[in-house]
């Protein structure tokens, strides 16, 4: 291809100031295109890998698979959502899977306020970044090998059994398993947001409560608790969300319970049927989506 | 805020997406068995020289250099007899290996019973000129120009090794010893909440298995040719035995830590899970119920579009020679397809353990096959369910 002498700046560091200056007062004076000019990168980005990726989901969550050949049917239909709304399994599930997150939270949500408010009120100032440390640390390990720990720990005759008086007294494998294990897995993402929360809280506040002769229990509910509901809110669109695309720990723990996650993962890996793990996939992203919308009134999304 | 907005509004579109849209094409049928040929692919009639290199689809164990266990390596010795460099991608999935062998970029596949099918008829692989391969005189009859690895008399493939899933059980908790796939379908089981069962739809199979015997008004002929009644009753069967089950199955480590701790005490399993369990210690029995049982009988399959078939020829040559397939069995703990590979296996006991010459074994074998519309029995009369069917009814079975 011939490249213009056009299309280039002329060489040499007088004839080169010339045009980069008259651009820069140019962009000086339009504001917007200078916005758009630094914002088109990223911008593009967010369209094209995100809502890009989403559209795609849906697109395809319309098409069919060949039987037998397993290639890809082009032609829209609405058979797969038809399939998810009539069949009752589907429903089902989709239902375990949101009670099972919400679960989690609730779970998660109990365990970290007072974890949380321990680290940043009454823990010594000093101590507190290595508590913070520690409530990190399980981040580092795998995600496989804790979910495999939980799997000796819940056997049957492991500790949790003992714990609970003897071989198959404890809860085993199965749902409850899953809950516990997918709480363990993302309490960190929970206390973080709060203490983060809790930090913010000027001491002073609390101090004043107690000046005016609220009790403890006073105190939080009209002073702790205004300022933390975002942040708990905020933590609980990770354990939510976390919870609700998982099929990794419910395949370890969850003896045959099934979940969103597997139902997707079951249709792309044995079954070939892409278009109808798209479309399986939509419910969890309606789902998120549903949540955000109601959670954005709180003032969460400003907190993650 | 505009962030809110913007999500309400996708929101809305997903919805109407979901209401709005009306009603397109039903699923296209497949083609297939009964009537329809595979497309017309020439065989390679002369073997030339290797072209330096082989790319190989296969299932995990089966091709091994040394790199996982430095006394495991039946592939560096391969690669300097014959200059073939060999360049291996691990699949997970029978359908993983049909995706990656439609690409065109890999020369042989080490296909199961339900890949096989769809890979001839897709017109992905090529027949097999098995008179350039030395060894294949040596295997055993009972696997040569069946089904799943051949159309008309005309072999697509070598066959590799096979094995039997078989019914395992802690001899200590399960009395008196079970000899029937009955046990794991009595809904009065004492074992409730301890049975285990694989987690595929090919599971349906085995159901079916049981019902061919213990139903016969049902006519099943083949667990892999199922209409409608005969499968609604094989997913009513599995539906009851799901709530018998604690967990199913589809990560081996999985099934013997179960084992071990008594998680499962009575449920589906592999011989080489079974010698596991044994090894750590498990009391545990793995038999062949009066029923028969379905299995796996694997395939080397060449590419229609090989790049390399003439390194693709040496390697399936190599795969089942007696040494490489003695030691590839004894590491994947299969039967191997070589009469001659049972002399050469370092336990000299594994091809009595794994039934190797036990051509009565494997008659009450079925092996994997891939569900079509056209029935595999060859009825006409009635369409059968597909793959996809059954894919959809194990999802409503574990519930």
């Amino acid at each position: 291809m011939a490249t213009s002498t056009l299309d280039r700046p002329a060489g040499g560091a007088t004839a080169a100031r010339g045009p980069v200056r008259r651009l820069s007062a140019w962009l000086h004076r339009h504001a917007g295109v200078r916005l758009a000019a630094l914002l088109a990168a990223p911008l593009f980005w967010l369209v094209v890998a995100y809502l890009g990726a989403l559209a795609v989901l849906f697109v395809s969550a319309l098409w069919t698979v060949n039987g037998f050949t397993g290639e890809v049917v082009r032609q829209p239909t609405l058979d797969n959502f038809r399939t998810i709304v009539t069949d009752e399994v589907y429903r089902t599930v989709a239902l375990r899977s949101v009670g099972v997150a919400a679960a989690v939270t609730v779970i998660d949500t109990l365990i970290a306020l007072p974890m949380a408010f321990y680290m940043a009120k009454v823990a010594k100032p000093r101590h507190r970044r290595w508590l913070v440390v520690a409530i990190l640390t399980p981040l580092w390990a795998s995600y496989l090998v804790k979910a495999y720990a939980w799997r000796v720990l819940l056997a049957n005759g492991g500790p949790v059994d003992w714990l609970f008086g003897g071989p198959g007294s404890g809860p085993g494998y199965g749902l409850g398993a899953t809950v516990l294990v997918l709480a363990y897995l993302w309490l960190p993402y929970m206390i973080l947001p709060i203490y983060a929360g809790l930090e913010r809280l000027p001491d002073s506040l609390l101090e004043a409560s107690a000046d005016l002769g609220a009790r403890a229990g006073r105190t939080f509910r009209a002073v702790v608790l205004p300022v933390v509901v975002p942040s708990v809110i905020a933590g609980s669109i990770f354990t939510f969300s976390l919870s609700l695309g998982d099929y990794i720990t419910v395949q370890i723990v969850g003896g045959k319970t099934q979940l969103i996650g597997n139902l997707v993962y079951v249709n792309i890996g044995a079954a070939n049927n892409l278009p109808f793990a798209a479309a399986l996939a939509t419910i969890p992203v309606l789902i998120m989506v549903g949540y955000l919308v109601a959670v954005r009134r709180s003032g969460a999304l400003e907190e993650l | 805020m505009r962030t809110g907005r913007t999500l309400t509004a996708l929101a809305a579109v997903g919805l109407l997406t979901l209401a709005g849209c009306g009603d397109g094409g039903t699923n296209a049928g497949g083609s297939g068995p009964g009537g329809i040929k595979p497309p017309k692919i020439d065989k390679l009639a002369s073997l030339g020289a290797g072209e330096g290199q082989v790319n190989v689809v296969a299932w995990a164990g089966y091709v091994e250099d040394g790199s996982t266990d430095p006394k495991v390596d039946w592939v560096t010795d391969f690669e300097k007899e014959t200059g073939c460099q060999v360049n291996v991608k691990v699949a997970g999935t029978s359908d993983e290996m049909v995706t990656l062998m439609k690409t065109g970029e890999y020369d042989v596949v080490s296909a199961s019973g339900d890949a096989s099918l769809r890979l001839i008829y897709g017109g992905d692989v090529a027949p097999v000129n098995t008179d350039l391969i030395g060894n294949y005189k040596d295997v055993f009859d009972g696997l040569k120009l069946k089904q799943w690895n051949s159309v008309d008399g005309v072999a697509y493939g070598v066959p590799h090794g096979r094995g039997a899933n078989l019914l395992m059980y802690r001899t200590d908790v399960v009395k008196p010893a079970p000899t029937s796939w009955g046990a794991v379908f009595d809904a009065n089981s004492p074992y409730r909440g301890k049975i285990t069962a694989y987690d595929s739809p090919i599971y349906l199979a085995d159901a079916a298995l049981y019902l061919m015997k213990h139903r016969p008004e049902l006519g099943i002929k083949n667990p892999y040719a199922l209409d409608d009644k005969q499968f609604a009753a094989a997913v009513d069967l599995l539906k009851k035995q799901n709530e018998l089950v604690g967990e199913y199955w589809s990560d081996y480590t999985k099934e013997v830590q179960a084992f071990k701790a008594g998680n499962s005490v009575l449920g589906t399993t592999w011989q080489v899970i079974a010698n596991l369990a044994v090894a750590d210690k498990a009391p545990v029995e793995a038999i062949l119920p009066e029923e028969g049982a379905t299995g796996w009988s694997d395939t080397w399959m060449v590419s229609a579009k090989a790049k390399h078939p003439n390194c693709a020829y040496r390697w399936m040559d190599h795969i089942i020679s007696p040494k490489a397939n003695a030691a590839v069995a004894e590491w994947f703990g299969e039967a191997p397809a070589n009469k001659l590979a049972c002399a050469q296996t370092a336990d000299k006991n594994h091809c009595a353990t794994y039934h190797a010459e036990d051509e009565a074994y494997f008659e009450k074998v079925w092996y994997w096959n891939t569900p079509v519309q056209q029935c595999l029995d060859g009825r006409t009369d009635v369409k059968c369910k597909d793959y996809a069917a059954w894919t959809q009814a194990w999802t409503t079975i574990k519930g």
